[in-house]
């Protein structure tokens, strides 16, 4: 199946620049509709208000982190089914142990290239 | 073993000492402790008690040099100037390169949007390497969250050592407050040298702006 390019992305990270690097990278590979939140709780409150299809998230965030986001949104039966990737620093194995158990769909490790995050969006998504 | 003489006198004054200061004392009162211990070491002492009494008056020693020493250290400069200048100058880093960042963004997002206008092969060149600038840029986020590390080790180093200079009393703060006025007069008697004019760069609400220097440059003719 032909994957959607105007669905709903919701970006999630506490620094601007990489919001805006992530949304450049995402519209160069043809997505249309990206949102931002700074922080994981500001995330839950844009996903209760709107239907998001996919979200690419930061780990390490206050007040919540990217891991407290993803394990709401799988404890929330109107939010569970959406994509989550993670982009993030923390590299450690129990960090993408931890996320995998909590129900990530795939893993990215900062610096990241464009190449790299074709290639998780595919592997979730399907070719495009 | 004959209790009498030193060992019973020891043991009546370290009860005294116990009903005193409870099982617990700290280290500004160990060393008074331990002199009041060898006051009351007279009469009948045997070999072992006048090695016990080397040993105890060589702690008192010990211990009096650590305070002095550390009071020297000015442990309170640490807390209340080294540290907050180093996570100041730290924050400044994070705060420059993500405006040099956004700078460089806003730039690379314009020629963008030109590669795209062209929509030829040396648009799709320039496109290409757009990406390699945004993927570069990535670097603003890694160093961030990495000086938010060094930030937080000096932050309990600054912990640290303001809970040893508690440690050790109110005698080594008031040592340490005369030893930094004391270098605070030096240093201010002193004439300035090439190195004392080595500040680096300014914070932004310190810093002297174009206009500040222009008018003291003036201010000479």
């Amino acid at each position: 199946m032909a994957v959607d390019m105007n669905m709903n992305i919701l970006i999630v990270d506490d620094y601007k620049t990489m919001l805006r690097i992530i949304r450049n990278l995402l519209k160069q590979l043809g997505f249309n509709n990206i949102d931002e939140a700074t922080d994981g709780s500001m995330a839950l409150t844009k996903l209760r208000e709107k239907k998001f299809d996919f979200i690419i998230s930061d780990w390490n965030m206050e007040p919540m982190t990217g891991i407290q986001l993803l394990r709401e949104v799988r404890a929330d039966a109107q939010l569970k089914d959406i994509f989550f990737i993670m982009i993030t620093a923390e590299s450690k194995t129990e960090n993408v142990v931890a996320a995998k158990q909590a129900g990530v769909n795939n893993y990215i490790v900062k610096p990241f290239n464009a190449a790299t995050l074709k290639g998780k969006l595919t592997s979730v998504l399907g070719p495009f | 073993m004959d209790k009498g003489g030193a060992d019973a006198e020891l043991d009546e004054r370290l009860s005294a000492l116990r009903a005193q200061y409870g099982e617990k004392v700290s280290i500004n009162e160990l060393a008074d402790i331990i002199d009041g211990i060898l006051l009351t070491l007279h009469g009948n002492i045997s070999q072992k008690d006048l090695e016990i009494y080397q040993e105890i008056e060589s702690l008192v020693s010990f211990i009096r040099n650590a305070k002095n020493e550390i009071a020297a250290l000015c442990p309170e400069e640490i807390s209340t100037e080294h540290i907050p200048i180093a996570t100041d100058e730290l924050d400044a880093i994070v705060q420059a390169t993500e405006e040099a960042t956004g700078t460089i963004l806003g730039a690379v997002e314009g020629i963008e949007v030109v590669a795209s206008e062209l929509g030829n092969a040396q648009g799709d060149k320039i496109a290409e390497k757009v990406t390699s600038i945004y993927e570069a840029c990535n670097f603003q986020d890694i160093t961030g969250q990495r000086i938010s590390k060094v930030v937080n080790a000096l932050r309990h180093i600054e912990e640290k050592v303001e809970a040893l200079a508690g440690a050790f009393g109110e005698d080594v703060r008031a040592a340490s407050d005369r030893n930094r006025q004391n270098k605070k007069k030096r240093e201010s008697a002193q004439e300035i040298t090439d190195e004392d004019l080595l500040n680096g760069p300014q914070f932004s609400d310190d810093a002297a702006s174009q206009d500040d220097i222009d008018a003291l440059m003036a201010s000479f003719d």
